[in-house]
């Protein structure tokens, strides 16, 4: 590659996601027409590696690609409109020739990309659509490169996104951020999007974490963006929670794992390894949530919750001077917000740490008497890891195997086995 | 087009919550609704199938499910959002479930 084609190369990466994101989001406004706007948009990028070279590289890239896009769109509607005679197709057109060439600074553009971020995520989509449909629309992602993230192959994520496509033109799914009424419930959707999208590239739930972790950047980059959008809004603080959430984890991917690729438990992490700069940051964001929350008057949700509970881990100096009190009342807070049998069970191991292991298995063995979390791994793990600390081993023993018939991962099931071995070197005579 | 099916796991009906009544006014007076009625239930149904030119008629509905579409409701809206609220204030959505298909003309 010559020096000129890099810079080419370069000045094209620096504006393509979130700028794709921003001329597609436009154009679909105005065309109504997803296939066209996302075509339009991929051919003025193309266009753009070819003339750049040729003719050097523009003062405003952005307002270039949105020139040529728009043109291209004029182009294909007039052949349509000259063969049908389509008044829509006209009236489309004379909205796309009034649109300026840099709408960079237009207040409408922001408003153009919350639209489209509320449109992939609406909940007539399948979920896995909707995710799909943000990180090809909104993140500007390549199929080939969501296909890689999902584990499946390019043709299979391309059928997805055509059928989704084709559902928000043919079943009517309005493009525009929704009604006041609506607002609510659509934004915890878009959030729920955003945190399975950093769920998938965090916890890789099977597969190469290598391949998946763009996933996770992605996931915050998306929520930086959702929040920035969301200004003012009494959404904004939820959605502050959900980044602070993000950053909390993914401080922590590198102490994660062992140099043998082995589960490492939060209490065994290496803390050093942990991310200072993302933890201080998601301090200061929970931070501002709460002055945020009480200006517009909303109470933490779920998203908020979590993320303090996580930074109840992430700013202790060490295991042992977890605020574990602080931890169960948090806990308490989301069991009462967010029911669910998982939280009870983290409930229960806060519990423990603070008020003792006694405690935290009184309320385990009253959540296995409800059989909610039957099959799920990290009861009977937790369970062990109480008893082995009362050090009542053989039932310890009992309850890791148990754990290790159902872990979902090789990795998992290597750490239990490593627990296992343990209760049985305390107790010498004991198989 | 809605259709207006039975649930046999939705909560029992309670005929002091029926609000059919006044889901038709309102949506008369927003000038939604086109047309919409009840249907008899399945045991009067008949499928009509032709294969290789022959017709066959068959008693009962075209599939052995529990839900059965009990009713139908044609509206005119200008967007899923819209119809997915016409459809949440219709009483069987409590009882039953309903589901929304646009028309899909044949421009004949």
């Amino acid at each position: 590659m010559t020096v000129e084609a890099a810079e080419v190369q370069a000045a094209i990466e620096a504006v393509s996601a979130l700028e794709a994101a921003r001329i597609t989001a436009t154009l679909i406004r105005i065309t109504g027409d997803w296939s066209l706007a996302e075509d339009c948009v991929q051919d003025a990028f193309a266009r753009a590696l070819v003339d750049w070279l040729e003719r050097g590289i523009p003062g405003n890239p952005a307002a270039w690609l949105t020139t040529v896009a728009k043109n291209r769109a004029i182009d294909c509607l007039r052949s349509a409109a000259s063969e049908q005679k389509a008044v829509r197709e006209l009236s489309i057109l004379a909205r796309l020739e009034g649109l300026a060439d840099d709408e960079a600074g237009d207040p409408a553009e922001g408003d153009d990309r919350l639209r489209l971020i509320y449109t992939c995520c609406h909940p007539a989509l399948p979920l896995e659509a909707r995710v799909a449909l943000t990180l090809r629309t909104v993140a500007g992602l390549t199929t080939a490169e969501i296909a890689r993230a999902f584990l499946v192959s390019e043709a299979t994520m391309s059928k997805r996104l055509v059928r989704a496509r084709a559902k928000i033109r043919d079943a009517g799914i309005p493009y525009r951020v929704p009604p006041p009424e609506l607002v609510s419930e659509r934004t915890a959707g878009i959030l729920a999007v955003l945190y399975l999208m950093f769920n998938e590239g965090y916890s890789a739930g099977g597969g190469d974490s290598l391949v998946r972790e763009p996933l996770a950047r992605e996931a915050i980059r998306l929520n930086r963006l959702l929040i920035a959008l969301l200004d003012g809004s009494p959404h904004q603080p939820e959605a502050m929670g959900l980044l602070a959430l993000m950053l909390f984890h993914h401080g922590r991917r590198h102490a994660r794992t062992d140099a043998a690729g082995d589960l490492v438990t939060l209490e065994d992490q290496d803390r050093e390894l942990w991310d200072r700069e993302a933890t201080a940051e998601a301090v200061a964001l929970l931070t501002a949530a709460d002055r945020i929350g009480i200006v517009c008057g909303s109470r933490p949700g779920s998203y908020r919750i979590q993320a303090a509970i996580a930074g109840c881990h992430m700013t202790a100096r060490e295991f042992g001077s977890t605020d574990f009190s602080r931890l169960a009342l948090l806990y308490d807070r989301l069991a009462r917000l967010a029911p669910s049998p998982v939280v009870e069970l983290n409930r229960a191991v806060a519990v423990a740490m603070s008020r003792g292991p006694d405690a935290g298995l009184a309320l385990i063995d009253e959540l296995e008497r409800t059989r909610s979390l039957e099959g799920y791994y990290l009861l009977p793990a937790a369970k062990a890891d109480l008893l082995r600390r009362l050090g009542r081993m053989p039932e310890a023993g009992r309850e890791y195997r148990r754990a290790r018939e159902l872990a979902p991962s090789e990795a998992e099931r290597r750490y239990l086995s490593k627990r296992l071995a343990e209760t049985r070197r305390e107790e010498p005579g004991v198989l | 087009m809605l259709f207006i099916c039975t649930d046999p796991t939705a909560p029992e009906y309670v005929p002091a919550e029926d609000n059919i009544v006044e889901w038709g006014a309102e949506m008369d007076a927003r000038g939604i609704t086109r047309h919409g009625d009840r249907l008899r239930p399945v045991e009067d149904a008949t499928t009509v199938t032709v294969r290789a030119g022959e017709v066959v008629v068959a008693d009962g509905p075209f599939a052995e499910t529990k839900e059965w579409i009990a009713g139908y409701d044609i509206i005119a809206c200008d967007d899923l959002d819209e119809a997915i609220e016409v459809a949440s204030k219709h009483p069987m959505a409590k009882f039953g479930k309903i589901e929304i298909r646009p028309v899909w003309p044949l421009g004949l």
